[in-house]
């Protein structure tokens, strides 16, 4: 389509609305999954552009010249947010601060799924390269058409189109009726990425100043007129049921509006937020449940995986991979379930009025999410409104899609009262999905030459994925009365992957089979955390590199560029080895070692490596990482610093989830349920330094970053701790104890 | 008449001087770890556990037993020396001899005495096999090179000749005899408590020379102002000790009777944690026996405050308004929730904090709350030192006092927290943190 | 009724004693920075000053406060004329998603007050009470370390100007 279609903006936008949930309905794990669009008979506009091809979707311009962006993803902590701005300044070529940013909300933006899998810049920021442009140049258009002067004489310039004899006419002048609703291009007259003045640029993020100066900037801060406090009473432990509960003496406690009881689901709403503290405890204490030990030893919980019912498919194959090398090696890798562990406990908004249900939250996914609580509260999707505030990291499916559902059923009962509801530090830790437990098996043999000859690669999982979609995802659905069922898991298919996320190795072999064992039933509630299957297959393919290099008796670099076909993973490997200064054959210090590791996160997005110093001491077992360089290429890189924040972040964290945590039950409840319980990084192990080497390449996609680190983290970890105590690790957590037990035996 | 006194001054001189007097140990060439058998090293290590060795020869964020923790006596500051094999300024050229002499007598290499800070009053319990095995450990330690700060003592205590009028006075340099009376397990216990464990050093009260009470025996003392408890027959607990509670508290950390241990005994139990089941067991069967035999009303007591916690119906005091409503606030949402130790604070009804003789241990907790094991799984307790002023602070100890033991009224408890919060900034400040936290039985 | 001194005002507040500063500060003043992360005391981003000492509010409650002066991140500087320490973190770009980050200026402001010129460790020591889930430990440090440049640059100037 190539003419503007001209059509009646109010149906057009109500009709748009339709198509984008007949198409979420239909894709409801699309966000998740392939980067390439299905097949079409024509090209489709790249990005998000692709399932939302109008380009007033993406831009408005008012007459006044104010130019409003909008995007279907959202601001996490990881500058989203200004990266998507940075992009529109440069190909609309206007000033960066002139632009605002409409993030996903249900009413005005486009349905891009989730932000989630390092996709936002795959699809949005594309999607606002190309819109942008596209609109760039319709302006250009339109003043040439008014000037009757030929469009390619025309430039732009500081949100105005100057002609060729310098007349200057600005965007708000320019634009008219619904010129900007029209279907985008294929393709687009980008900016040439030497001209670039923004992009590329690290411009402060936006959203900081406020951050740093007690601005309003987290749906924990919005305050409403009439606004009422909310905390729910979770039942102990998954499956607990509510045989008794005497409501009447809380009913009277100070400030209480309402006692909320639908089946398993309870909650105390009151004016002020301590006095629903304080009714909550005093609820939980009347609340008399049933339960039930379903849980597994938490030490036997490799083999329990590994003994479940499992759908299993060969997803790489090639030559023949039984054995056929001189050296056989074989490794079993174990992750426990780890938690998300969101400093801000999950919140939410809701208020119901005049037919419609409005949810503030800090969802990753306010359509899924929508979708999910109309299913519960058995209304039309059309008549309930999600929109995103921003909450702290997520890093994945945590509690606050269950917040949001939490509002809207308390909402309900509450016509016109805005609910807000805050989950407490303990039902934040003890009832968020989950990063699921993993067990990996590999094996493989070196050649004459110390080159690997074959290779097997088994990963048992759950789903990583049980994000709202349906209602059922949803505790609070899952808890009422007349419940919704749990979904059935389902794996996210390839190349994005869900346990089998990285699990086909990017390097090189000549045999090499890679086996997803898919484990349907889930004895802990799980979901997706950042990097999903990812950080374990990472951690097992790179240790054991690391370990068939020992048996082959090469560098450890060397070993991997001798199986590492990609020129952009060899740059980034030769990168983060030349910046940390390995050298073949090198010694650490005492008591010290050095770990390397790579990674090309799904073997599509961003490529990481990092050379890590690690410190044992011998008598305590404990580690310490001493300093860590990485190399990252993510393509056209938007926002330097704004990368390599993420990069950094990635590393602690890795380092944390590699060292400390593990979530902990007995055979009924999650055990480890605040901070004592569950530890993670503190200020005195973190390193001395982390560098981060970032290589540009302008002109070239965007590659997903915000996850890429975490996987190579682990094991170069783990890689520096077996170079420093000659022992070798494979079950995660790697605590002080298992070192200081490794270094004794 | 002057010949003989002078003579008499020589004689007392001559004997002085021989009283005084070590001989320095010639020194060695730094042994090499690989000639240390390694079972033995092993051993070593879990008697230095044992010792706790690392607690006073090791500074925060310093190396370890490199030594440099200013320990505060009544006569000044002493700081712990270095005792890496390195060859400068640690004990790298000390030969076994050296080492066992120190340990047996209190003479360091070069034949200065030590002061008894390091107490080698129970060291020199320690059997010739186990100050080997000690000896294997420490000289296959990464040598550091640290000098320990000077010690800071007013002349004449400065002056180490004046120890060895102490050591004629206080050390008794005899081996621990077995009882044949008793069980090898006793005897084990017996000879770990008196020498390597050196329970008495921090509780057994001290006399005005700094030596401990013999007719006072583990009646209580201190340590970096932390009231060290009875752990005798005068034991102030609530609930009464007895052989399987303190074997648990020593290897776990924690009691569900007792709560969590807190303050320099932090670092004891992490030691012990480490070190075999039946060298714990033998230091509570001994102890067990120092405790006695519990009276009648104290089992009673014991009882009763145990029926309260489970009940949780611990009766609320009249008098003090100000401080049940601190203690409402601050105190019971985690003091009293249904949430198992050691994950959750303990009962105050029975902490033996309340029922001790002073408010040190109360004013030191609520001051400095417990810090958490790095990357452990461990108990997290905030401190109140800025928030709550000394006066709020003796009201509420005031109040927790009267409610939560059957003891009279505490003396000068505002003083007890302004004293605790200068002595506890050191502490924090300089003291080597637990390794792990304590251990999780449900696990 | 209770009269709380915040950032050199006095509110009259209408709250319970028991009542944590936290929601005092969050709920009745409107004050967005100390955040509630745990309320147990475990986290540390509900930190705000008290009479120049750096408080956990969730478990500090208000019948504590009587005549004390509580300080939070608003009382410090504004986007338009940021103290040092919001000066540094901005210039740092210390943040992530940024929810710990108030919590650690507030605990970073109450240290420099006092010792204007901490060493690493004695900042790493400092903040370990404070958690960042976020991985952004380096860039805190470093934020730190500018705010105390910041500082002492602008009581040099100072003192310079007075000296003339």
């Amino acid at each position: 389509m190539n003419g503007p279609v001209i059509l009646d903006r109010r149906r057009v936008l109500a009709g748009s609305g339709a198509l984008i949930v007949s198409f979420t309905l239909s894709d409801a794990w699309a966000q998740d999954q392939a980067a390439a669009p299905p097949s079409a008979p024509a090209p489709r506009p790249p990005g998000s552009l692709a399932t939302t091809p109008f380009l007033d979707a993406w831009i408005r311009i008012d007459a006044d010249g104010s130019i409003t962006l909008f995007t279907g993803k959202v601001e996490l902590g990881q500058g989203f947010k200004t990266a998507f701005q940075q992009i529109a300044a440069e190909e609309l070529d206007v000033p960066f601060a002139s632009l605002k940013v409409i993030t996903a909300d249900t009413s005005r933006t486009a349905n891009e799924g989730y932000t989630s899998g390092s996709h936002s810049m795959q699809d949005s920021g594309t999607a606002i390269q190309n819109a942008a442009a596209q609109v760039r140049e319709l302006l250009i258009a339109e003043a040439a058409r008014r000037l009757d002067l030929p469009a390619g004489d025309f430039r732009t310039e500081n949100a105005a189109v100057i002609a060729p004899d310098g007349r200057r006419l600005g965007f708000g002048e320019l634009i008219a009726g619904n010129m900007l609703h029209v279907q985008a291009q294929p393709t687009s007259k980008l900016k040439d990425p030497v001209t670039y003045h923004v992009m590329g640029q690290s411009v402060p993020r936006v959203d900081i100043p406020a951050k740093v100066t007690g601005g309003a900037a987290y749906v924990q801060d919005m305050r409403m007129l009439g606004m009422v406090h909310a905390r729910v009473v979770r039942p102990p432990s998954y499956g607990a049921e509510l045989t008794d509960c005497d409501t009447s003496a809380i009913e009277k406690l100070p400030g209480v509006v309402k006692v909320v009881r639908d089946g398993n689901f309870l909650a105390v709403v009151a004016r002020k937020e301590f006095q629903a503290v304080k009714a909550m405890a005093a609820l939980s204490a009347a609340a008399k449940w049933r339960e039930t030990a379903s849980l597994p030893k938490q030490a036997d919980l490799p083999r329990v995986l590994t003994s479940l019912p499992s759908q299993d498919k060969t997803i790489f194959q090639r030559g023949n991979p039984a054995l056929t090398g001189e050296k056989t090696l074989e490794a079993t890798y174990t992750r426990p379930y780890q938690s998300h562990g969101s400093i801000g406990p999950s919140c939410a908004i809701a208020q119901s009025l005049d037919g419609t249900m409005t949810v503030w939250t800090h969802t990753q996914g306010v359509y899924p999410d929508r979708q999910g609580i109309a299913e519960m509260l058995g209304v039309p999707p059309s008549s309930v409104r999600c929109i995103h505030v921003e909450g702290s990291g997520c890093y994945g499916h945590n509690g606050a899609d269950d917040a949001a559902a939490d509002a809207a059923l308390i909402a309900r009962d509450l016509p016109g009262v805005p609910v807000r509801v805050q989950w407490m530090r303990e039902q934040e830790h003890a009832w968020e999905p989950f990063g699921p437990a993993m067990v990996t098996k590999l094996k493989a043999s070196l050649d004459g030459s110390g080159t690997i000859s074959d290779w097997n690669f088994e990963v048992w999982s759950n789903t990583h994925s049980m994000r709202p979609g349906g209602a059922g995802s949803m505790l609070a659905a899952q808890h009422m009365a007349k419940p919704f069922a749990v979904p059935e898991p389902k794996p996210i298919p390839l190349p994005e992957g869900g346990g089998d996320r990285n699990a086909i190795p990017i390097y090189d072999f000549p045999n090499a089979q890679v086996v997803h064992h898919f484990i349907p039933a889930m004895p802990v509630r799980v979901s997706a955390m950042r990097a999903l299957g990812a950080y374990h297959n990472v951690f097992s393919i790179e240790s054991f590199m690391d370990e068939l290099a020992g048996l082959a008796a090469v560098d450890p670099v060397a070993f991997r560029l001798r199986h590492l076909k990609d020129p952009r993973g060899r740059e980034v490997v030769e990168k983060a080895a030349q910046a940390f200064g390995w050298q073949v054959g090198q010694k650490a210090p005492p008591n010290h070692g050095f770990g390397f590791a790579f990674a090309r996160y799904k073997n599509l997005a961003a490529y990481c490596a990092i050379a890590s110093e690690v410190e044992v001491n011998r008598e305590t077992g404990r580690p310490r990482l001493v300093r860590a360089v990485a190399a990252v290429d993510s393509g056209q890189v938007v926002n330097p610093d704004g990368l390599t924040n993420q990069i950094e972040g990635a590393i602690l964290q890795s380092m944390s989830w590699t060292l400390y945590e593990s979530v902990t039950f007995d055979d009924t409840r999650i055990t480890s349920i605040d901070w004592q319980t569950y530890p993670i990084l503190r200020f005195d192990a973190v390193p001395d330094s982390v560098t981060v080497h970032v290589i540009n390449r302008p002109g070239q996609p965007f590659l997903g970053s915000g996850e890429t680190g975490q996987g190579p983290a682990a094991a170069s970890i783990a890689n520096a701790i077996a170079n420093a105590t000659g022992k070798r690790l494979r079950d995660l957590p790697l605590t002080r104890k298992k070192i200081r037990d490794a270094i004794d035996a | 008449m002057g010949g003989l006194f002078a003579a008499l001054v020589v004689a007392g001189a001559a004997a002085a001087f021989a009283v005084a007097w070590r001989p320095g140990i010639a020194a060695v060439d730094p042994p090499s770890p690989e000639r240390f058998d390694q079972t033995l090293v092993k051993r070593g290590r879990d008697l230095v556990a044992i010792g706790n060795c690392s607690t006073c020869h090791t500074r925060r964020g310093g190396k370890d037993f490199a030594g440099d923790l200013p320990v505060p006596t009544p006569f000044g500051t002493i700081y712990s020396s270095n005792i890496t094999p390195d060859a400068d300024t640690g004990i790298g050229r000390w030969s076994e001899a050296a080492f066992r002499r120190a340990m047996r007598s209190g003479v360091d290499r070069a034949g200065r005495h030590l002061y008894p800070t390091f107490p080698y009053d129970h060291f020199t319990h320690v059997s010739d096999e186990d100050d080997r095995a000690l000896y294997a450990y420490l000289m296959t330690r990464q040598p550091v090179q640290a000098q320990a700060h000077e010690n800071q003592l007013p002349f004449p205590l400065d002056q180490r000749v004046m120890i060895a009028g102490w050591k004629l006075l206080f050390l008794r340099r005899a081996a621990v005899e077995p009882d044949p009376t008793r069980t090898a397990e006793w005897n084990r216990g017996a000879y770990l408590v008196e020498g390597l464990a050196h329970c008495g050093a921090c509780h057994t009260p001290r006399n005005v020379l700094g030596a401990e009470r013999a007719s006072a025996q583990f009646a209580g003392g201190e340590a970096d102002n932390w009231s060290a408890y009875a752990i005798n027959a005068q034991s102030p607990a609530p609930v009464p000790w007895d052989a399987d509670a303190l074997f648990a508290y020593l290897r776990n950390g924690w009691h569900p009777d007792h709560g969590v241990a807190r303050g320099p005994m932090a670092k004891v139990v992490s030691n012990l944690s480490n070190v075999p089941d039946g060298d714990v067991r033998a230091i509570a069967t001994y102890m067990a026996d120092v405790f006695g035999p519990t009276p009648p009303d104290r089992i009673r007591r014991g009882e009763e405050v145990l029926a309260q916690v489970k009940s949780s119906s611990v009766p609320a005091t009249q008098a003090n308004a100000t401080g049940a409503a601190i203690y409402v606030s601050a105190c019971a949402p985690c003091h009293e929730t249904a949430r198992p130790l050691p994950y959750s604070g303990v009962n105050l009804a029975l902490s033996t904090a309340f029922s001790a003789s002073d408010a040190r241990n109360a004013a030191n907790i609520v001051l400095a709350g417990i810090r958490p094991v790095a990357g452990e799984r461990s108990p997290i307790m905030p401190g109140f030192a800025a928030s709550m002023s000394d006066a709020q602070i003796a009201t509420l100890l005031d109040y927790l006092r009267a409610r939560f033991s059957n003891q009279p009224a505490w003396a000068g408890v505002e003083k007890t927290v302004a004293d605790a919060r200068s002595a506890q900034a050191v502490f924090l400040r300089t003291a080597l943190p637990p390794d792990n936290g304590p251990t999780d039985t449900r696990e | 009724m209770m009269t709380l001194k915040v950032n050199g005002r006095d509110h009259e507040v209408d709250a319970e004693p028991d009542t944590p500063l936290l929601y005092v500060l969050r709920d009745d003043l409107a004050l967005n920075a100390a955040k509630f992360g745990c309320g147990l005391g475990q986290c540390g981003a509900c930190t705000v000053i008290v009479d120049g000492k750096a408080v956990l509010s969730c478990v500090t409650p208000l019948l504590l406060l009587e005549g004390r002066q509580v300080t939070t991140l608003e009382g410090l500087g504004s986007i338009e004329t940021p103290a040092p320490i919001q000066r540094a973190f901005m210039d740092e770009q210390a943040a992530q998603c940024g929810y710990c980050i108030a919590g650690m200026m507030m605990r970073a402001q109450a240290l420099l007050q006092r010792n204007p010129s901490p060493t690493d460790d004695e900042i790493r020591a400092e903040l370990e009470s404070h958690l960042c889930r976020c991985g952004t430990h380096m860039r805190i440090l470093r934020a730190v370390h500018r705010a105390a440049h910041l500082m002492q640059a602008a009581d040099a100037s100072t003192s310079q100007g007075s000296s003339q």
